[in-house]
């Protein structure tokens, strides 16, 4: 019985991992192919929520999850050319910086334009209650989200790994002086890689806003996990994300079973003995730009 | 020596005159620097340094707090300030302890606050209230509810205006033995991780105990979880008769929210909530019952009178920590014009008096004296059948007054005997 409520955690655990990997993902791409620490990223998952609810005001649920994400994408081109263009080739630390500081004025932004008091959000009725697989209840919007993120992660999948594009920017993540050496301008891939994972960012806002509180400061809550994500996932690794999101949406459960009070502080803990045994995070590669 | 001599008669002729000139020259220096200093006083501002969070998992409360004690400043400005000198409310975020802690030092010191008032996490509202005892000035604790700020922690510079933990506890409590809830039922409850969220489970659960009610599950929250979907399947493994909120501001929106889209079959309960983290809730998730101090369709003429006002000035319902900051900020200003003075002791002399306030309420409020909580009647809420809201705000029922009208104000609040308050 007890071994039956474990496994209902872990897979709850895998459910929530592979909500996270949306973010994460899109995180991680940025690093990886452009050299930038996009801590803004929380900003675009926030501008994501606030954005779908506003649509489905007008237009409905399943129209804000739509549309939300293909703005702020939009919102990413402008901000990969005017911001984040510059520092591809600069110290790692001034883009930390940068979109740190960009992170902090949206939030303010998001607090002037919508106020502090968290929007009401909802999902429709219709996809409220629950599913029992057996013996193991999930929720049933959430294996909705699931089966979006397997979706998105299949076509990121194949974008990067069936297609010429693709090619390119696998290569751009290893040794972007020979790809140049090659005639190919990394820049409009880099823009596109940008407009995709900001997107990743905002689909996940929209998606989440029904089940988490939508407030100015959602974007700094979920910045922290995606970080620790693709740290313990490993730089410039497709695979080392996806893994190191179900992991710690495991271990969060798993610690939330036995000792509910650490339940947060558990992934940091996983983060760090990862680090000390593999400090290149699970699957990260050796990327030339880093060593 | 040589000069000496002539000093000496220098001194005698016109020294003596000089001296006489700089005597003179001193004492108007002196009232030069003293008396416009009185002189400035008397129209100086009366200013009142306000901690509150505006950020954090309570940031949306802070904004309703900063908003009604706004409005309270500018009418009374309006109506020729207190004893004929402006008020000058100066609202800082407070963040966390420490901060808070740090930002009250400040304003007493440095900034010139007369007098401190504000915060709603009951941890802040600690740490300002021993800068409060270290400088001997009043802190009017107006929106943190935790019982031992009022009883093991308590100091006589500091008056509580919102209502403590027991109170909650038992207007909730009350309501659910009424409906026969409570005896023999099995209680899951879920608390936040820091000073408050024990407070109320230490009190949740000495009720439920003490009124026939069994407790099948106690789990400590970290005020920043935002995922409660590992809960949930603890307590559908659980099964309990009824599940029961000790969280406090966002962590209740997510739980309720998340407990909708489980859509788990127990009904829910919660000792703690705002009008605000209701409204997030949205329409058709919150169910079940909850205390609350005062909701903005209260039927009380003040009560609506200050409800339209704030809906003219802001284009929405006030939440209950905009009521209480601009109630707050009237008593305030009601204690220095009765006393005629803006000085700490003689306004907590004042108050343990026990003065009645008009709080806009059907009853009066007055701060009791051996505790320095104000007693004032408090609602249990429920919610509306689907689709009979009229707007976003309107989803939630007030429940009757309690104490009723025919008993003591102090029936809920924690007892003389129970109460370990020593000033």
């Amino acid at each position: 019985m007890e071994l039956l409520f474990l496994l209902e955690q872990v897979l709850n655990g895998l459910v929530l991992g592979g909500y996270y990997l949306l973010i994460a993902l899109g995180l991680s791409l940025i690093f990886s192919v452009g050299g930038v620490v996009n801590l803004a990223h929380g900003a675009f998952y926030a501008l994501g929520a606030y954005l779908s609810l506003e649509i489905a005001k007008h237009l409905g649920f399943g129209a804000g999850v739509v549309l939300s994400p293909v703005a702020v994408a939009l919102l990413g081109i402008l901000f990969e050319r005017f911001l984040l263009r510059r520092f591809y080739t600069a110290d790692p630390i001034l883009s930390l910086l940068l979109t740190f500081g960009l992170a902090m004025v949206a939030e303010q932004l998001i607090r002037m334009v919508w106020g502090a008091a968290p929007l009401p959000a909802s999902m429709p009725a219709g996809l409220k209650g629950q599913v029992m697989l057996g013996d193991f209840m999930f929720s049933r919007y959430r294996l909705l989200l699931l089966a979006v993120v397997a979706l998105v992660l299949a076509g990121i999948w194949l974008l990067l790994h069936k297609t010429s594009f693709g090619r390119v920017v696998r290569a751009g993540i290893q040794r972007p002086d020979m790809v140049a050496a090659l005639g190919i301008r990394l820049q409009p891939y880099m823009a596109a890689i940008v407009m995709l994972g900001v997107g990743m960012a905002a689909l996940g806002g929209a998606l989440f806003a029904p089940i988490t509180v939508v407030h100015p400061a959602m974007g700094a809550e979920i910045i922290t996990v995606a970080f620790v994500v693709v740290v313990i996932g490993g730089l410039g690794s497709f695979w080392g994300v996806v893994l190191a999101a179900l992991l710690v949406g495991v271990v969060r459960g798993v610690t939330i079973h036995f000792v509910p009070a650490a339940g947060e502080a558990s992934m940091y803990v996983l983060m760090f003995l990862v680090l000390l045994f593999r400090p290149r995070g699970l699957l990260g590669e050796r990327i030339e730009k880093f060593e | 020596m040589i000069g000496h001599g002539q000093k000496k008669g220098m001194s005698t002729g016109t020294s003596a005159g000089r001296r006489k000139v700089l005597r003179a020259g001193a004492v108007a220096g002196a009232l030069a620097l003293g008396f416009p200093a009185i002189v400035r006083s008397q129209s100086d501002k009366i200013k009142i340094g306000h901690l509150t969070p505006m950020t954090g998992f309570l940031g949306a409360l802070g904004e309703y707090a900063v908003m009604g004690i706004k409005m309270a400043e500018e009418e009374i400005n309006k109506s020729g300030g207190v004893m004929g000198r402006q008020l000058e409310v100066a609202s800082e975020d407070s963040v966390n302890p420490s901060t808070a802690s740090t930002k009250a030092q400040r304003m007493l010191e440095r900034d010139g606050a007369l007098v401190l008032m504000g915060e709603i996490n009951s941890a802040s509202a600690l740490t300002i209230m021993q800068v409060a005892a270290r400088n001997k000035r009043l802190f009017m604790q107006i929106g943190a509810r935790s019982d031992v700020l009022r009883g093991k922690n308590c100091n006589r510079y500091t008056f509580h205006v919102d209502i403590p933990v027991t109170v909650m506890v038992n207007a909730v409590g009350e309501s659910l033995v009424r409906e026969d809830e409570v005896k023999g039922k099995s209680f899951f409850m879920l608390s936040a991780d820091y000073l408050f969220g024990h407070d109320l489970l230490k009190a949740a659960k000495a009720y439920i105990l003490g009124h026939g009610g069994a407790v099948i599950g106690d789990e400590l929250v970290a005020t920043d979880v935002t995922d409660f979907s590992a809960y949930m399947l603890k307590i559908r493994r659980a099964k309990p008769d009824v599940v029961c909120s000790n969280l406090a501001g966002n962590q209740v929106t997510n739980l309720v929210k998340q407990y909708a889209e489980f859509g788990l079959p127990f009904p829910m309960v919660g000792f703690n909530l705002n009008t605000a983290d209701a409204w997030a809730a949205g329409e058709g998730n919150l169910s079940g019952t909850w205390p609350t101090v005062w909701m903005h369709d209260l039927d009380t003429p003040g009560s609506k009178a200050f409800t339209a006002a704030f809906i003219k000035k802001h284009g929405k319902p006030p939440e209950n920590h905009a009521w209480i900051e601009y109630v707050s900020l009237k008593m305030m200003a009601q204690a220095m014009n009765e006393t005629k003075s803006t000085d700490s002791e003689r306004l907590i002399a004042y108050f343990e008096k026990q003065p009645e306030f008009d709080i806009l309420k059907a009853r009066k409020g007055y701060f009791r004296s051996w505790d320095h909580q104000l007693m004032q009647e408090a609602y249990p809420f429920t919610v509306k059948p689907k689709g009979k809201a009229r707007d976003k705000w309107d989803f939630l029922v007030l429940g009757a007054a309690v104490p009723a009208a025919n008993q003591p104000l102090e029936l809920l609040a924690p007892a003389k005997a129970q109460n370990t308050c020593v000033m």
